[in-house]
């Protein structure tokens, strides 16, 4: 593919969705197949093996790649899913799989040596021996780096591994090493890692209490907001808890992570490709978010900056903060 | 009640940070009192910690060889500095075996002998298949595995053993930002240790006034211990080898003697259970994981299963 500023590559949680970050600019997309296998496992979501081929041949007949998400864990004895996850992924014709488990990764190695492995941000390779790893054992040609990370940390990780990386552009932010975190089943008995939904719906639930709307995860309270205040997804690493009898968002504020600002920085630090989140999102959120990043790399590439897209996109960050994340490392 | 050789504790990692010279006198008095097999040192959460234990390692590594206890180094679990990466390397070269508890550490020793610590997510037997073949001589399973899957996982696994959790707070997340550093409005880069502060880490309450996590600086934990003694029996029976007691800041002499009488048929799991509730004090116990449930459940064990008998036990973890 010729040389871009930085490939932007996009969310499509729906058919719907891929055709309108294709529409509006994506160089790729990346989505899952509508089960277990892949780390966005909600309803109404994702594709079947019909849907994925003609999502296929919609993006390549618009010059967009389409990357396929398998990136949980099999369950013991129960890989099933993920093997035929991968066999449909490369009869789609598929231009990449992105994949976690070091299973996973072997039987794609042996039984699909030609599919471009691209490694999930769920396999939490955050340094270069990991990626190292990965690269020896699966010829991984892709990572994505987990959002633990400076700008700093991403400019050494590059120049010292020399991969293709992708790097979390927009969208909510993960605090914890991802892959890895049990918080969710801790509170729900539900595993992300192997069943693909942090926080799943039936176990939401939203009650009201002296005035206030509680918000709970399985049985646990996560967070309460006065009546018509919007009332934030219970997430366990969004909600706030109390620590030394003072509550806090101890592991993270309500804000969404926003790079747009720091684009040049990214592009100087040796980063490939620029990750939109929210494959849970719309058909509109994706046109616009997509098509003004679209819009701000076309500009860098020509060597300008336009300073209103900031604006633009601050209206759409989760509570309308955003937030640089662990790239500013006073983050942490 | 398991065909295979005799059940071995250990006594993992001990995730919290404790000034140097207890941890030193902790692990001198296990070295002379405790009923233990193997015993992990190093560290898992925070790389600022490791310099102040360094001036007692050889002592305690000295003391706990002399009692015939195998030793394992920890290491960390979240690798993001070539400087912890260095720090590895030069582990490695100590000639000890390693736990390793991030991908970066089985890199780092290229196909020699380790054990996988439970940071490694092997859920499944291909991730396991390939990671024997990268020298794994033990595998820790994660937290969250359930007692049908711990049976797949060690099916399989021989002549490479399998340990899992019996007894402590579980791990549940490991994060880049500290949030004991939070918890005290500062920063990881400007944290003054103050995870210190607290030898059991620090308690995380719903904002309805719920004890529910446990803060450890950038590890997120359980806040209750897992206690896994009814389950020993059905464990072993699973193929399990090895079971491990996580350090927490109560009497683990006495808590690893309770472990090893019920392993031993010298008492049974429900006079065992009881022993340890004053061991513990008000501390909550949590099972969930392994009965497929909610991590932070705990089913009480029903009267036929705290006998000493393995039978009943093997039953309900077969369901």
């Amino acid at each position: 593919m010729s040389a871009r500023y930085l490939e932007l590559v996009c969310p499509a949680g729906t058919p719907a969705a891929l055709r309108a970050a294709v529409d509006a600019g994506a160089d790729a997309v990346y989505c899952g197949f509508r089960d277990c296998t892949n780390a966005r496992n909600y309803p109404g979501l994702n594709f079947d093996p019909d849907e994925l081929r003609e999502g296929i041949a919609y993006a390549h007949g618009r010059g967009c790649r389409v990357l396929v998400a398998i990136n949980t864990f099999p369950r013991a004895g129960d890989a099933g899913p993920w093997h035929r996850a991968l066999d449909q992924a490369a009869a789609a014709g598929a231009d990449a799989v992105i994949l976690a488990d070091i299973g996973v990764l072997d039987y794609a190695t042996r039984h699909h040596p030609g599919l471009r492995r691209h490694l999930s941000v769920q396999a939490s390779a955050a340094n270069a021996p990991s990626i190292a790893f990965y690269r020896q054992h699966f010829d991984v040609r892709r990572v994505v780096l987990p959002r633990v990370l400076s700008v700093e940390d991403v400019a050494q990780l590059v120049a010292e591994s020399g991969i293709e990386t992708e790097v979390f552009a927009f969208g909510s932010v993960g605090p914890m090493s991802e892959g890895r975190c049990f918080l969710s089943s801790y509170l729900t008995g539900l595993s992300p890692t192997s069943e693909g939904a942090c926080a799943p719906a039936s176990h939401v639930a939203y009650l009201e209490r002296d005035g206030r709307v509680l918000s709970s995860l399985g049985e646990v309270t996560l967070n309460s907001f006065a009546r018509g205040e919007p009332a934030a997804y219970p997430t366990p690493c969004k909600g706030r808890y109390v620590t030394h009898g003072r509550a806090s968002y101890l592991f993270e504020e309500p804000v969404a992570l926003n790079a747009i600002g720091i684009l040049p920085e990214l592009k100087a630090a040796g980063v490939t490709a620029l990750k939109i989140e929210g494959r849970q999102r719309g058909r509109a959120y994706v046109t616009h978010i997509v098509g003004t990043f679209r819009r701000v790399l076309d500009a860098l590439a020509r060597g300008d900056f336009p300073a209103t897209a900031l604006d633009e996109l601050r209206g759409e960050a989760e509570g309308g903060r955003d937030t640089f994340g662990a790239y500013r490392k006073g983050w942490r | 009640m398991n065909g295979g050789a005799r059940a071995q504790l250990t006594l993992g990692p001990l995730l919290f940070h404790w000034p140097a010279e207890r941890r030193r006198d902790f692990y001198f008095r296990i070295a002379d009192e405790a009923a233990v097999d193997t015993v992990y040192l190093g560290e898992v959460v925070c790389s600022k910690r490791e310099p102040s234990f360094e001036p007692f390692f050889d002592a305690v590594v000295a003391r706990l060889r002399a009692a015939g206890k195998d030793i394992v180094v920890s290491t960390l679990a979240l690798v993001t500095s070539r400087r912890e990466v260095a720090r590895i390397r030069e582990l490695a070269a100590r000639g000890l075996l390693l736990e390793a508890n991030d991908v970066a550490t089985l890199q780092l020793l290229a196909g020699a002998p380790h054990v996988v610590g439970p940071h490694i997510n092997v859920f499944n037997e291909g991730t396991r298949d390939f990671l024997v073949g990268c020298g794994a001589r033990r595998i820790v399973v994660p937290v969250e595995m359930s007692a049908a899957s711990i049976r797949v996982i060690a099916a399989g696994a021989a002549p490479a053993g399998v340990e899992v959790q019996v007894f402590g707070r579980q791990a549940l997340s490991v994060a880049m930002r500290c949030y004991h550093a939070r918890s005290h409005n500062l920063t990881k880069d400007h944290c003054q240790l103050v995870c210190g502060l607290d030898p059991d880490g620090l308690a995380a309450s719903t904002i309805d006034g719920r004890p529910i996590l446990t803060i450890n600086g950038t590890q997120t934990l359980s806040r209750g211990y897992c206690v896994l003694l009814p389950e020993l029996a059905g464990l072993r029976e699973l193929g399990v080898t090895h079971l491990r007691l996580s350090p927490q800041a109560v009497d683990m002499v006495q808590v690893l003697r309770l472990y090893r009488d019920v392993l031993d048929d010298r008492r049974s799991a429900a006079e065992a259970l009881q022993a340890l509730r004053t061991v513990t004090g008000d501390i909550p116990y949590v099972n969930g994981f392994l009965h497929a449930r909610e991590g932070l459940a705990w089913s009480e064990p029903p009267a036929a299963r705290t006998t000493a008998q393995g039978a009943g036990v093997g039953a309900a973890l077969r369901r």
